[in-house]
C-alpha cells in the first residue's frame, strides 16, 4: 500500500495556509544547486566549444577536431582504455574466483591487499613504476642491465603498454570487488544442483557461475572502462616525457601552456567534448556487448558455498597469486618509501645513502605544508558540505518525489560520469568570471569542483541508508504530535547518521588524493596535497615527492581504516 | 474518548478512485473493525483520519472537532490531531529504548516529568513491558516491539488510536494473544479504536462493531459480529466473511431446484424473492449443511478430513463440489460417515442471491 506517495505530500501545507513549507524548500534548494553544480559547467563548455563572441562558429571545434596530435591523443585513450577494460576485467574476474571459489590457502590476508590498489592513489604508483623502470635511469632497469650485462633498458615503462600496465593495476580492483561480492551473496544451491544433475566442474563454472555473476562482471567492467577513459594521472606521469598524450592529459597540456589565457581554455572545452563524445560511445558500446540481465537469484545473505579444490594446481596458483601481489602492491609502496629516503634521486638504494632530511624539508617547506592545509580544508569542508546536500537530495528524491525527481537524479549523478578533466574545464568557464562571479586562483574554485564531482558519492550512500528507514517510522512521530521538522530531526537524521558519516568518508578520501581537477585548478596559495607531489616531481625534486606520497599514503591508510571500523559498528543500529 | 465520524470522503490516486463519498461513523469508546478485501482502501481512509493525505472532498470529525474539511479549507496537521496509530510494521524507532519510544509522544506535548513518568510507567504495565525499559527494540521479539507500539499509540493519544493490520506479521499464537490483550487494554481505558485489517477472523475477536468494504471502496455493512455473520447484508459480505458454498437454482416445469449437472427439484421452502428471469443461486454455509437420510437431495463423500476442533467433508453433488464442517463433538455423538458413503443431506439457512459477478476472488478453500 504505498500507492499515497504518488501524491505530492507538499499541498497538505497548502490547505493550512501555512507561509513556510520545508519540503518545497528542500526541492528548491536541490533542483537549484544540482543546476549550479552539474547543468552550468556543461553548458559553459558546449557554448564556448561551438559559440565564439556570441556567434555560432565551427570552427575552433573542426580545427581541433581535425588537428593530428589531438587525433593521436583520442587514439591513445581508446587504445588504453580498451586494453586496461579487457585485461582488467578478466584480471579481476580470475583473482575474484579464485578467493571466492577455490581453496587457496590465506584467503584473508590476500583479499585485504587486493583492495589496496583501489585506495592507492594511481598517480603515486605511476611515479614507483617511473622511478623503476623509467629507461636507463630506472633504478631496476640500470640493476638488470648491470646484473646481465644488458646494452639497452630491459623494460620501458614511458610508453602505451607501460601506462596500460600501470592502469591495469590500478582498475581490476573494481571488477574483483564487484565479482566477489556477487559470488559471496550468490546461492551455492545453484550450483550444487548442476552438479548433482551431472554437469561437471567446468560445465558449473561456465553455464551456472559465470551467468549470474554477469551483472555483477558488467557493473565492474564499466567502472573500469570509465575510469580509464577519464584518467590523468597514470598517462601524465608515464606519458609526458615521450609526447604521448591521451585526451584528458592534452587537454591539461594546452590549458597549462597557454598559461590561463582564454585561446587555451576554448581549446580544451572544444578537447572536452571530444573526450565526452568517446565516453558516450564506450557506454553505448559497453551497453550493447555486455547486455546485463537482472538476476534475483542472488540473496541478501550470505552462505557457505562449496570450495572448489585446486588440488596439484593450488601450490603454483598460490605462488602466482603471490607474485601478483609483489607486484602491484609492495613494489610501488616499497619503492615510494625507500627513495623518500635516499639522499639524493640516482642513488642506489642501500643505507649508507638514507636520510630523513627529505621528510624534515618538506615539514618545513611551506608550501608543502600548506598543500596539506588545503588538502585538509577541502576535503573535511566538500565531506561536510556533500554529506549535508546529499541527504537532502536524497531526502527528496526519495521521500518527497516532487514532479521531475528523475531529472534531479540524473543531475546529481552527472558532473560524477563526466571526466574530472572535463569538469575542470567547465568549473575554469563557470567561475572565472564570465558569469559575474570570479573564483579563479582562490580555493573555493577547488571546492566547487569536488562538490560537483563528489555529491553523487554522498547522495546515493544517504539514499541507501534513507531506504532502510521505513517512512512509517517518520509517519509515526507525526502521530506522537512531532513536527515535520522534530520527526526530521529526531527520528530520521538520527537513524541515518551512520549511512552519513560513511558517506563524508567515501568523499574525503578520495579528495584527500585528489589530482584530476586540482591540477587545473590550483593557484599559486592553493596547491592541494596531490598537485604538490606532482609538481615536487615535475620540479624533479623526486625524493622529496616521494616522502610527500608516503605521508599522503600514511593519511589514507588511516582514514580508511577508520573507515572500516565505522562501517562494521553501524550493523549495532 | 470522541468519536470519528467520516462524512463523504472522495479519494483518488490519479485516476483511480479509491473512496467515493465515504461516510463512516466509529461510536465513542467502541472497537471498529474496519474489513475488506486488499487494496479496498481502508489504509487509506486511516491515512485520511491521521492527516498524511488529503481527500477531496468531504469532512473528517474527531469528537466535536473537525480536523478536516475540504469545503471549509480545514487540514489540521497530523501532530495536532491527537491519534494515536500503530502500523504493521510497528515502525517503533530502532535508536530509542523502549521508555523513551514510550515517553516521546508525551515529551512532545510538553507534559510535566512527574506525569510522563507514571503514563510511560502505566501504559507499560498495559501492555505487560514492564522491566523492559532500557531494552532497545532490536533486543526484543517481534510481539513485544507490538506491544511498544501499542503502549506507546496509548499514551499518545486518549480520543482515538487507529491500528492497521497491526498482527498480521506475528504469528498465529501470538495474534490470537495480542487480540485478547489489545480488548482488554481498551476495555479498561475506553480509547475509541479503528482496527483495519483484512483478516475477519481477528475482526471477529476484537471488534464491538465491523464494517465491511468491497474492492471498490464502498461500505457493504456495518453492524455487531453477529449482524454481520448471521444478517449478511448482501452476496459480498456472505461470501467474504467466510466460507461459503453456491449453488445455482433454475424453475423447471413451475418446479424451484437446483441445477447441478441435473435438476434436483428443491424439497423445502425457499426464502422469498426468487426471480426465473435472473440467474440465482443459493447459498450455504459449509457448517449449515446437514446429513439427513431422509432428504432427497443425494451427494456422495469424497474426502473426509480431520481437523481437531471438526470435520471438513468433500461432498460431490453432480458437478458440484461442497463442502461441509461439523463440529467433532457432533459428529462422535451422531455417526460418522466415511469417504465413498452416500449422504442425504439438507440446508439451513439458505440464501437466495443473484449469480455474481466474482466479487470476491478468495477460493471456498481459502
Amino acid at each position: 500500500m504505498t500507492l499515497y506517495r504518488n501524491r505530492k505530500r507538499s499541498d497538505l501545507a497548502a490547505i493550512d495556509g501555512k507561509k513556510f513549507n520545508l519540503d518545497l524548500l528542500m526541492t528548491g534548494i536541490s533542483f537549484i544547486l544540482l543546476f549550479i553544480f552539474a547543468v552550468i559547467p556543461i553548458a559553459m563548455i558546449a557554448y564556448n566549444a561551438f559559440f565564439y563572441k556570441g556567434q555560432f562558429s565551427l570552427k575552433l571545434f573542426t580545427s581541433v577536431m581535425t588537428n593530428k596530435h589531438n587525433l593521436a591523443a583520442m587514439w591513445n585513450t581508446i587504445k588504453i582504455a580498451f586494453w586496461v577494460t579487457i585485461c582488467g576485467t578478466l584480471m579481476g574476474l580470475f583473482y575474484a574466483w579464485l578467493l571466492g571459489r577455490s581453496d587457496i590457502p590465506c584467503k584473508g590476508l590476500m583479499r585485504a591487499l587486493f583492495h589496496i590498489p583501489y585506495m592507492f592513489p594511481p598517480f603515486i604508483g605511476a611515479m614507483a613504476w617511473d622511478i623503476l623502470f623509467s629507461g636507463r635511469g630506472g633504478y631496476l632497469n640500470t640493476w638488470l642491465m648491470k646484473t646481465f650485462n644488458l646494452p639497452r633498458a630491459p623494460f620501458n615503462i614511458n610508453s602505451l603498454g607501460g601506462i596500460i600496465f600501470v592502469e591495469i593495476s590500478y582498475f581490476f580492483p573494481f571488477v574483483f570487488m564487484q565479482v566477489v561480492s556477487a559470488l559471496e551473496r550468490m546461492d551455492p544451491t545453484l550450483e550444487e544442483s548442476a552438479r548433482i544433475a551431472g554437469a561437471s566442474q567446468g560445465t558449473v563454472i561456465r553455464k551456472i557461475t559465470l551467468p549470474l555473476v554477469t551483472p555483477a562482471i558488467s557493473a565492474g567492467a564499466l567502472l573500469i572502462l570509465i575510469s580509464s577513459l577519464a584518467h590523468f594521472g597514470v598517462p601524465s606521469i608515464l606519458g609526458f616525457s615521450k609526447n604521448i598524450y591521451t585526451l584528458p592529459t592534452m587537454i591539461y597540456a594546452l590549458i597549462s601552456r597557454s598559461s590561463g589565457s582564454f585561446e587555451g581554455i576554448r581549446q580544451g572545452a572544444a578537447l572536452s567534448i571530444m573526450l565526452i563524445a568517446v565516453v558516450g560511445i564506450a557506454l553505448i558500446i559497453q551497453k550493447k556487448v555486455l547486455s546485463s540481465g537482472g538476476y534475483d537469484i542472488i540473496k541478501g545473505k550470505s552462505m557457505r558455498p562449496t570450495l572448489i579444490k585446486l588440488r596439484g594446481a593450488k601450490y603454483p596458483l598460490l605462488i602466482i597469486s603471490t607474485l601478483t601481489l609483489v607486484i602491484i602492491v609492495l613494489m610501488p609502496l616499497v619503492t615510494i618509501f625507500l627513495v623518500a629516503m635516499v639522499r639524493a634521486y640516482g642513488l642506489p638504494l642501500i643505507p649508507k645513502n638514507f636520510t630523513f632530511k627529505n621528510y624534515s624539508k618538506i615539514f618545513t617547506s611551506k608550501a608543502t605544508l600548506d598543500s596539506i592545509k588545503n588538502s585538509l580544508f577541502l576535503s573535511v569542508t566538500a565531506g561536510l558540505l556533500c554529506m549535508f546536500l546529499g541527504v537532502m537530495i536524497a531526502y527528496v528524491v526519495n521521500r518527497i518525489k516532487p514532479k521531475g525527481k528523475g531529472i534531479l537524479e540524473l543531475l546529481s549523478v552527472l558532473p560524477y560520469s563526466i571526466p574530472g578533466t572535463v569538469l575542470a574545464v567547465g568549473v575554469i568557464l563557470t567561475w572565472s568570471g564570465s558569469l559575474g562571479i570570479n573564483l579563479y586562483n582562490t580555493i573555493w574554485i577547488i571546492l566547487v569542483a569536488y562538490l560537483a564531482r563528489y555529491l553523487s558519492f554522498s547522495m546515493e550512500s544517504a539514499s541507501a541508508s534513507l531506504q532502510q528507514v521505513h517512512s512509517s517510522l517518520e509517519e509515526a512521530a507525526r502521530a506522537c504530535g512531532a513536527s515535520h521538522t522534530e520527526s526530521l530531526i529526531d527520528i530520521t537524521l538520527p537513524l541515518i547518521r551512520p549511512g552519513m558519516i560513511a558517506g563524508f568518508f567515501l568523499i574525503f578520501l578520495p579528495a584527500m588524493r585528489e589530482l584530476t581537477t586540482s591540477v587545473l585548478l590550483y593557484g599559486p596559495y592553493t596547491r592541494t596535497l596531490g598537485v604538490q607531489v606532482y609538481s615536487l616531481r615535475e620540479a624533479g625534486m623526486i625524493p622529496q615527492a616521494s616522502a610527500l606520497a608516503s605521508v599522503a599514503i600514511i593519511i589514507i591508510t588511516i582514514c580508511n581504516a577508520l573507515i572500516t571500523e565505522i562501517t562494521k559498528s553501524r550493523k549495532g543500529v | 474518548m470522541a468519536n470519528v465520524r467520516f462524512e463523504n470522503i472522495t479519494f483518488h490516486y490519479g485516476s483511480h478512485c479509491v473512496l467515493k463519498n465515504f461516510s463512516l461513523t466509529v461510536e465513542k469508546s467502541q472497537i471498529m473493525c474496519l474489513v475488506g478485501p486488499g487494496g479496498c482502501g481502508k489504509t487509506t481512509l486511516a491515512r485520511c483520519l491521521l492527516g498524511f493525505i488529503k481527500p477531496e472532498t468531504g469532512n473528517i470529525w474527531i469528537g466535536d472537532r473537525c480536523v478536516f474539511s475540504a469545503e471549509k479549507r480545514i487540514n489540521v496537521a497530523t501532530e495536532q490531531r491527537g491519534v494515536g496509530v500503530v502500523f504493521q510494521d510497528y515502525a517503533v524507532w530502532p535508536h530509542l529504548t523502549v521508555l523513551e519510544n514510550v515517553t516521546y509522544p508525551m515529551r512532545k506535548r510538553r507534559l510535566p516529568k512527574q506525569e510522563i513518568n507514571e503514563r510511560a510507567k502505566y501504559a507499560l504495565e498495559q501492555v505487560r513491558m514492564t522491566g523492559y525499559e532500557k531494552h532497545l527494540p532490536s533486543q526484543l521479539s517481534g510481539g513485544q516491539q507490538q506491544r511498544v507500539a501499542i503502549a506507546r499509540a496509548l499514551v499518545s493519544s486518549d480520543d482515538v488510536i487507529v491500528l492497521d493490520e497491526p498482527i498480521t506479521n506475528l504469528d498465529a499464537k501470538l495474534r490470537e494473544e495480542m487480540l485478547v490483550e489489545i480488548r482488554m487494554i481498551q476495555k479498561k481505558i475506553g480509547t475509541t479504536i479503528l482496527y483495519i485489517t483484512h483478516d475477519q477472523g481477528a475482526a471477529l475477536k476484537l471488534c464491538d462493531k465491523m464494517a465491511i468494504m468491497d474492492w471498490n471502496g464502498r461500505l457493504r455493512q456495518i453492524g455487531t459480529d453477529e449482524d454481520i455473520i448471521l444478517r449478511p447484508a448482501d452476496r459480498f459480505v456472505f461470501e467474504f466473511i467466510g466460507l461459503s458454498n453456491f449453488i445455482p437454482l433454475v424453475e423447471k416445469n413451475g418446479k424451484i431446484g437446483l441445477s447441478v449437472g441435473e435438476f434436483i427439484p428443491y424439497p423445502d421452502s425457499l426464502p422469498e424473492g426468487f426471480d426465473s428471469s435472473k440467474k440465482m443461486e443459493i447459498g450455504v454455509r459449509p457448517n449449515d449443511i446437514i446429513f439427513d437420510d431422509a432428504s432427497p437431495i443425494r451427494a456422495k463423500v469424497r474426502r473426509v478430513v480431520f481437523l481437531g476442533r471438526e470435520y471438513d467433508y468433500f461432498l460431490q453433488l453432480g458437478t458440484k463440489e461442497l463442502r461441509v464442517q461439523h463440529i467433532a463433538l457432533d459428529v462422535s455423538q451422531l455417526s460418522n460417515v466415511n469417504e465413498g458413503d452416500e449422504v442425504g443431506i439438507k440446508f439451513l439457512n439458505p440464501r437466495l442471491y443473484e449469480a455474481n459477478q466474482h466479487e470476491v476472488t478468495q477460493e471456498v478453500t481459502a
